[in-house]
This record gives C-alpha cells, sequence and structure tokens, in this order.
C-alpha cells in the first residue's frame, strides 16, 4: 500500500475531458475550499485515507486496487448510497471490502437523473451503471494486457486483480493510470446474473459506523467556519402576508446578528416559474440571524409580527364539502376510458358504489427541513438534505439571475424524505437570506415550522361505482376528487384497467392556497386502500372467493393489446399465490382474522396479508406477510429494511395520520397532538422475494400503499365494519369487536 | 455570558452560553457532538437521548443547571471506537434506514439494557417506545435490542 504523496499530486495527470458513457470526467474535488467544512467526519475505515488515481465521475482507484466508488444518488434512507455502488463495484470486478463509498456531489454533466424520487434510482441506474463498471474494468484489462503484450481475451480477473495466460499478475492500482487514459470502449459484455459476487448478497448500509458512533452526516450536522444560523418566522396560516413586524426586543437578544425581510426574490422566481406557486408562500418573512441555534429559535419568538388574510382562508371543512361538491358534479376530466360504464351500469344486476375518504398528511421528516447556503460573487455554495439537486440549482439560477455553473450543491445525508424534500422551497429561503447577508448561513426550522411550513399530501376522496350482470363485473368507474392536483402518469391504467370491458377514471381538483406535494406512493398510498377494499365488498356482495376474483380479472388482461398497461398480470398472480401460500390464507385458526391486497406500483408487484388478532377486546394488527416482485434483488439487507418500513409507514398513516385546518392554520404542529406509529404498534412483517431474473425495479414506495388495505380488509373481517375513512382511528366505534367475538 | 463547566464523555469542558440554553444545543452548537439529534424540541420523539449519570434523558428538554456536577454521555462517548454491545447488534442487524433518530434509539436502549438484565420482548417494546423512527426501521430496533441484551456485560 503506497499513500506517497507524488501519487496524490500525479492525480493531476489523469485529469481528461473524453468522458465515459455513464460517467465522463473526473471532478475536482477541491471547488468547496472557500468553505470548508468544520466538523469533518471520521473516516470509518482506513479506505478513506489512500491515495487515489482518478478513473472517472464514479470510480477512483488506489495503488493497492482500492476503489472509491461515487454514489451519484441522493440518500435519504432508500439505501441507495450502498446499492447503487454495489452494482458498479459488481462489474468493475472488484472485492466490495475493498470499496469505500462517497456520496457525489451535483454534476449534471457527469451523472443522470440525480434524484431521489419516485423509487426509480435503482431501476433508471441498473443498465448505466453496470455499464460504467464494465467499461472501466475492460478499459483495465486493457492496459494490462498492452504492458504485457497479450490480448486482453487471455486475461481473466478476480477481484481487482488481472492474470494473464502465463499466470502473471497486476493490480487495478498498477494499471489504473494507463487505463484512464484508454478510449471509452463502446460496447462492453455485461455479467449473467449467475455470476454476480456482490448483487444478492447482503451488504450492510454504507455509513452505519458513522451513523452508530455519531459522526456529522446530515444537514443540521453540517458547519463550516464563520457560518451563521437563520431563524424564519412565516405567516401562521395559509392565504395570510406579512403587514409589518417589529423586531426591536429581538435585536437585543443575545447572539442576534441581524433581522431582515425576504420574500421579494421568491416572488420574482415564481413570476417566471408559476408552476412552483402551490410550493411556496409567496409572502414576505422575517428572518432573524444568530451566531446560535439556540439563539436564532429564542430571539424568533420574541418578533411581533402583524399579517393580513390575502386569501381564503381554507378548514378541513371546507375540503371535506368541496370534494363532496365535485363528487356530486360533472366537472370530471376523463384519464381513461373504455366501452361505455353508463350503459354498464344501466343493464346491470347490481350496482355497488362507494366512497373513501383520506386526510391532509404531512411529511414529518426526523431531520426538520434546513439548508445551508453561502452566496459569494464568485460561487454559490449550497449543502443539505434535497431530493432533487438539479431542479433547486435551476431555480436557484432563475432566482438570483447567475449561471447554473456558479452553482455547488453538495447533497447530505437525508433524515428522511418521503416526498418533502423534492421541493426544496428551503433551498430557496436560504439562498435569499445568505444572498442579503452575503454570509455562510444554515436556515433551520424547528418542528413546529416543519409541519406548518408543509408541501401535503392533500385530503383526497375516491367514489368507486361498478356493475355486475350475470355474475360478471361489467362496469368499474372511478372518481377522484383531490386538491391542487391529480393523479398523473400510468396510474388511470393500474389493475383492474384492462380486466373489465367498461372502465372509466375521472378526476377533478380543487385550487387550493395550502401547499401541497408528492407524499410517499402519491395518489397510491391511498388509492390502494379504496379500491382493494372495494374489491373485497364486490366479492362478499357477488359471493364469490375474494382471491380467485382477483385472479379471474387479471386473467382477463392482455398488456399486449394496450401499452398503457405496465403491470404484468403474470407477476402479479404470482405475488398473490405466493402470498396466499406464505400467509396461510383460510387456514389460520378463528382468532386471526386476515386481510388481503395485491397491488402494482412504482414498476414493482406486491401482495399483503395482514393479520389481526383480538387483544383486550380490541383489534389489533399482528402481522403482514408480503410478497415482492421487484426483480433482481440487489441488496437483501437493504431491500428487506425498506419493505418492512414501507408496510409500518403505511399501516401508522392509515391507522393515526391526520392533519387538519382551521381558518388556514394546522391543528397540530409537533409530536404531542400529531401521532405516528412507535414501537408497541408496529406489527410483523414477514417478506417473501419472487426470484426471477428480471430487472431490479425500486422498493422505497411500493409496498406502502397495499398495507392501509390490507389491514383495513382483516379489520372488516375482525369487526365486521367497512372502514371509508383514514384513519381508522377518527371512527373508533368501528374498531370494537361485536361482544359475541370477545365471548368466543 | 455565563460560563459552565460541563462533564462530557468524561471530559471537562467549559462553555459560554445563556442559561436557557438546552443541553442539546450546547452539545451540538458549542461542542461539535453532533450525533445527539435535535427532533422535536419537546420530549416526544427521542432523537436527543443522552445519558445524565447514565439514566436516559431528553437533552432538548434540559438545562444546564438541571446537569451541574452531573456526568453526560453521548453517542460520540457511548464507546471509544463504537464496540458498545448495543452498538455492535445495531451494525449485526444494520438497522438504520434514514438514520436520524439512531443515536438517540442506541441511548435510550443502552441504559435501558444498564439495568434490566434479561428483559422480556414485552419489556423492550415499553422501553423503546417513546423514541420515534420515522422510517420504521421498528423491528430491527427490537431484534438489535435484543441481541445487544445479550451480549452485555
Amino acid at each position: 500500500m503506497s499513500t506517497n504523496n507524488s501519487i496524490t499530486f500525479s492525480r493531476r495527470a489523469f485529469l481528461r475531458s473524453s468522458s465515459l458513457a455513464g460517467g465522463g470526467m473526473l471532478i475536482g474535488f477541491n471547488l468547496f475550499q472557500a468553505c470548508k467544512p468544520k466538523v469533518i467526519a471520521e473516516p470509518a475505515i482506513d479506505l478513506s485515507t489512500l491515495a487515489y488515481n482518478d478513473f472517472n465521475a464514479f470510480i477512483k482507484i488506489a495503488e493497492n486496487g482500492a476503489v472509491t466508488i461515487f454514489s451519484p444518488n441522493p440518500e435519504i434512507g432508500q439505501g441507495v448510497k450502498t446499492s447503487m455502488p454495489m452494482i458498479i463495484a459488481e462489474e468493475l470486478d472488484v472485492a466490495w471490502k475493498d470499496v469505500y463509498v462517497e456520496q457525489g456531489i451535483l454534476d449534471t454533466k457527469n451523472y443522470t437523473r440525480q434524484v431521489a424520487g419516485g423509487s426509480q434510482s435503482i431501476r433508471h441506474g441498473w443498465d448505466a451503471l453496470r455499464e460504467t463498471g464494465a467499461k472501466a474494468k475492460q478499459m483495465l484489462v486493457s492496459a494490462a494486457a498492452t504492458r504485457w503484450g497479450v490480448d486482453p481475451s487471455e486475461c481473466t480477473v478476480s477481484e481487482g486483480v488481472i492474470t494473464n495466460a502465463a499466470g502473471e499478475t497486476l493490480g487495478y492500482g498498477d494499471v489504473v493510470k494507463d487505463a484512464a487514459l484508454l478510449e471509452v470502449p463502446e460496447e462492453v459484455t455485461l455479467k449473467e446474473p449467475k455470476d454476480y459476487k456482490i448483487i444478492g448478497t447482503n451488504i450492510a448500509n454504507v455509513d452505519i459506523d458513522k451513523i452508530t458512533t455519531g459522526k456529522p452526516l446530515f444537514g443540521l450536522d453540517y458547519k463550516v467556519d464563520g457560518m451563521v444560523y437563520a431563524a424564519v418566522v412565516r405567516p401562521p396560516a395559509f392565504g395570510q402576508k406579512l403587514t409589518s413586524y417589529d423586531d426591536t426586543e429581538a435585536r437585543a437578544m443575545p447572539g442576534v446578528l441581524d433581522v431582515i425581510k425576504i420574500g421579494g426574490k421568491v416572488r420574482a422566481m415564481l413570476e417566471e416559474d408559476p408552476g412552483f406557486e402551490s410550493k411556496i408562500s409567496s409572502s414576505d418573512k422575517i428572518v432573524v440571524i444568530a451566531e446560535t441555534t439556540w439563539q436564532a429559535l429564542n430571539a424568533k419568538k420574541a418578533i411581533k409580527a402583524e399579517w393580513e388574510n390575502d386569501l381564503f382562508m381554507e378548514s378541513t371543512e371546507n375540503h371535506d364539502q368541496m370534494l363532496n361538491g365535485f363528487l356530486k358534479g360533472t366537472q370530471f376530466e376523463t384519464k381513461r376510458k373504455d366501452g361505455d360504464v353508463k350503459k354498464a351500469f344501466a343493464e346491470a344486476d347490481e350496482v355497488l358504489e362507494r366512497t373513501y375518504e383520506s386526510p391532509f398528511l404531512p411529511h414529518n421528516c426526523m431531520e426538520p427541513m434546513n439548508f445551508f447556503a453561502n452566496v459569494t460573487d464568485e460561487k454559490i455554495y449550497l449543502a443539505g438534505p434535497i431530493q432533487t439537486p438539479a431542479w433547486k440549482a435551476g431555480l436557484v439560477s432563475k432566482m438570483l439571475g447567475r449561471p447554473e455553473e456558479d452553482i455547488h450543491l453538495e447533497m447530505t445525508r437525508m433524515g428522511g424524505g418521503f416526498g418533502r424534500r423534492l421541493y426544496g422551497d428551503f433551498v430557496l429561503e436560504a439562498v435569499e437570506i445568505s444572498d442579503a447577508i452575503r454570509k455562510p448561513v444554515k436556515m433551520i426550522c424547528t418542528r413546529e415550522d416543519d409541519v406548518a411550513l408543509g408541501i401535503y399530501r392533500p385530503a383526497t376522496k375516491y367514489r368507486i361505482k361498478a356493475s355486475i350482470k350475470d355474475g360478471e363485473i361489467t362496469g368499474y368507474h372511478l372518481k377522484e376528487a383531490a386538491i391542487n392536483s391529480n393523479m398523473y402518469g400510468l396510474i388511470p391504467n393500474f389493475f383492474p384497467a384492462g380486466a373489465i370491458e367498461n372502465y372509466q377514471v375521472d378526476v377533478v381538483s380543487y385550487k387550493s392556497n395550502i401547499t401541497t406535494g408528492a407524499w410517499r406512493a402519491p395518489y397510491t398510498n391511498f388509492l390502494a386502500y379504496a379500491e382493494q377494499s372495494f374489491f373485497d365488498e364486490l366479492a362478499e356482495l357477488m359471493e364469490v372467493d375474494k382471491i380467485q376474483m382477483r385472479l379471474d380479472l387479471l386473467d382477463k388482461v392482455k398488456p399486449d393489446e394496450d401499452e398503457r398497461i405496465q403491470y404484468s398480470p403474470d407477476r402479479m398472480k404470482e405475488v398473490i399465490k405466493t402470498a396466499v401460500e406464505k400467509s396461510g390464507w383460510g387456514t389460520k385458526p378463528d382468532n386471526i382474522y386476515q386481510g388481503f391486497v395485491n397491488y402494482y406500483c412504482h414498476n414493482t408487484h406486491v401482495a399483503e396479508v395482514a393479520d389481526v388478532e383480538i387483544e383486550n377486546g380490541e383489534p389489533v394488527v399482528k402481522k403482514i406477510t408480503c410478497v415482492v416482485d421487484c426483480g433482481i434483488v440487489v441488496n437483501p439487507l437493504g431491500a428487506l429494511n425498506q419493505i418492512e418500513g414501507g408496510v409500518i409507514d403505511g399501516v401508522g398513516h392509515a391507522m393515526y395520520g391526520e392533519l387538519q385546518f382551521d381558518a388556514g392554520k394546522p391543528m397540530a404542529h409537533n409530536f404531542d397532538r400529531y401521532r405516528l406509529i412507535r414501537m408497541k404498534e408496529a406489527p410483523i412483517v414477514e417478506t417473501h422475494f419472487i426470484k426471477n431474473e428480471f430487472s431490479p425495479t425500486g422498493l422505497g414506495e411500493p409496498t406502502l400503499p397495499p398495507a392501509g388495505g390490507a389491514i383495513a380488509n382483516a379489520l372488516k373481517a375482525a369487526t365486521g365494519n367497512r372502514l371509508y375513512r383514514q384513519p381508522f382511528t377518527k371512527t373508533p366505534e368501528l374498531l370494537k369487536v361485536p361482544s359475541k367475538e370477545i365471548i368466543g | 455570558m455565563p460560563t459552565y463547566q460541563i462533564n462530557v464523555n468524561g471530559e471537562s469542558r467549559t462553555v459560554d452560553v445563556t442559561e436557557d440554553t438546552p443541553v442539546l444545543w450546547v452539545l451540538r452548537d458549542h461542542l461539535d457532538l453532533v450525533g445527539t439529534k435535535y427532533g422535536c424540541g419537546i420530549g416526544q420523539c427521542g432523537a436527543c437521548t443522552i445519558h445524565v449519570d447514565g439514566t436516559a434523558m431528553r437533552s432538548c428538554s434540559l438545562t444546564l443547571s438541571q446537569i451541574d456536577g452531573k456526568s453526560i454521555t453521548t453517542i460520540e462517548g457511548l464507546s471509544e471506537d463504537g464496540t458498545h454491545p448495543v452498538q455492535k447488534a445495531w451494525k449485526e442487524v444494520d438497522v438504520p434506514q434514514c438514520g436520524y433518530c439512531q443515536a438517540g434509539q442506541i441511548m435510550t436502549a443502552s441504559a435501558f439494557l444498564d439495568s434490566n438484565e434479561n428483559p422480556s420482548e414485552e419489556d423492550v417494546k415499553n422501553a423503546m417506545h417513546g423514541n420515534i423512527c420515522r422510517c420504521a426501521s421498528y423491528t430491527r430496533i427490537h431484534k438489535a435490542v435484543m441481541i445487544a441484551a445479550e451480549n452485555m456485560d
């Protein structure tokens, strides 16, 4: 092993302007020198201290063959900082113990789709990451072959060591300098899944040592010399704007450096990009700048602000009335229409119609919103937790009228995302503050700020109507009444689209001044429960087996004839049958009540069975059996964590999650009045993967939507009560078990 | 501003802060011990849990006068090299998703196991119920605490 300085300096020699497909020239890592982090994470392992030779934007190789792999996408707890480098390491053919992972910075030239969202990192990265690894391996082998004067085909590779026919060996570190100068191959052969050594094995979270010893990793931990803290006073209610304020008392408090007003730059940006207006308040805001977090938060309380009601002050009751009115009305936009549902209903033997309701939900990431900004004449330095760094760089560029090349953005590990950090309204605030004071600044939110600053999952209602004729489901009409936006993309074509001759999806939305957006598995997080509850009720009405009814519907789907149908009936049937077998469906003793759901979203097929038992007269969700077809499982250890988390999150929000509004104000601001699921309420999750060699799909979201439906169907079995409204604890009378059940 | 002496992770440290500054922010902003996390500020989530003379407490709701003369342990001082049985169990089970709440979970678990030698599964659930994990890694937290219980000195 060599850590000779000359090697470090010689890295400059490998600056290359040509680019690898999916990779490219290396990144300069000293751009941030102007405000170097004061708190530097100590390396957990020696690998980080080695002298590395840059290879491409994803890979650096040390003389001893150790490899640093840059993970391009933001890490919000979904595990891509471990799984994306695993894919590169597999094709590069190095031992995982020799791999050190670093978070890549925002670099739109060398990385594509640096986004944490839609469960798409692995699905979109699969081909590009494998090719990046494989092409680098081929270049390393070529360099070794040239040195030996042999044909590359005569060489073999194992764990970063190249061997020729004569048995001579060269390590990757020995040839990296030569290899990095070679032309990038156009074509490359990828491994067969049977030859995988890293993919499919259990790899621990790459940050596990840092997390368990409290090393700085998150946005809130980020510090640079001279950094100040900013706490923002925002309108207490949606629809309000600032009229005046008195900062006399705050200015006199310890550590307070300044009190300023911001908002103008965001308003100007909104004029240019009105699409962002449902994501950020256009009111002026007051900002307290102080030397420490506590001083800023404390002085913020001393600001006396006057607000006026600028827009309609909305309440939960208004939303309810509005959505009910929409469902009765005719203002729908049709998203999919097969056949003639009206005719099917007119000719039906029986018609079933049900309405399902869901509330607003805040995201409640454990790490409250925060961001670091340092706007200087030369550069705009940004750092913190953001799911969409490129989008935010674009908005910041518009807001300050500066080229995007001026922006240097580092993604920190995030204390949860769940969709909230897609929006980055907090990035714009931090930038506007730093631009005004021209200092490195960290904008910090309290939990109360965070809940009130929501870009919430909006309240939504579904009305579903189906017709039965001669024992067949002949018509299905799904209506969505939502707030600010409606279901998008292929959701109107999810199951049972394609299975029912007369099928229609209609949507309508109400324009609210409460900011709303994506929340883990947007739309489907509630739609799955509504539709799967409805299927059960339909089966009960038809007096047919609930599972068989779903399988019969899937038999009718012909995806070859309709490109909008992206779920696979065959893969769906397999998860259903496996869930029936693994959950002991229909074979459980009388005291275990089960509920079934099959679902497809985010390109992954899932079936879940909930087991409810009665304890002290109350139904308790004890276990969820979860069957997942996500294709190749890149990292089973991480995949199971996502699945368990998604399921329990789904159970928790279906049971307890609700945020109400009164006169524009959220009615809860912290965990004393907002209930999240905790240890004792969490069911056991038993997961089974379908083994196949399909390309992998994501797991951050797809197991959440089925959970609410599975427990609703199990609770119906236990109590006899059908639940039409989330959260289920809102109607405690429906969670009571009939007295005979207690005796029995 | 007044000067306070506090005993953190076996060291005596001097800080210059106003009396009302919660211990959480003293640790994070003044001593650069950022492993202790801010989650709610009202003692409801457990992300800021530290040990005060061996007892798990919420540092967001503690003032300096309340820890006067007492020994503070944070996640950074739980062990020298991350090998406390609870830390080891966390690694073995690969508990974290986002990881933000885990220092608080580990501090709650380690203080609990110090005074409960052979906890039942129910005891562990009760002990950990006060710590929120928004990623819902609860099944792994539970498993890790049970493993750590076997390996405590």
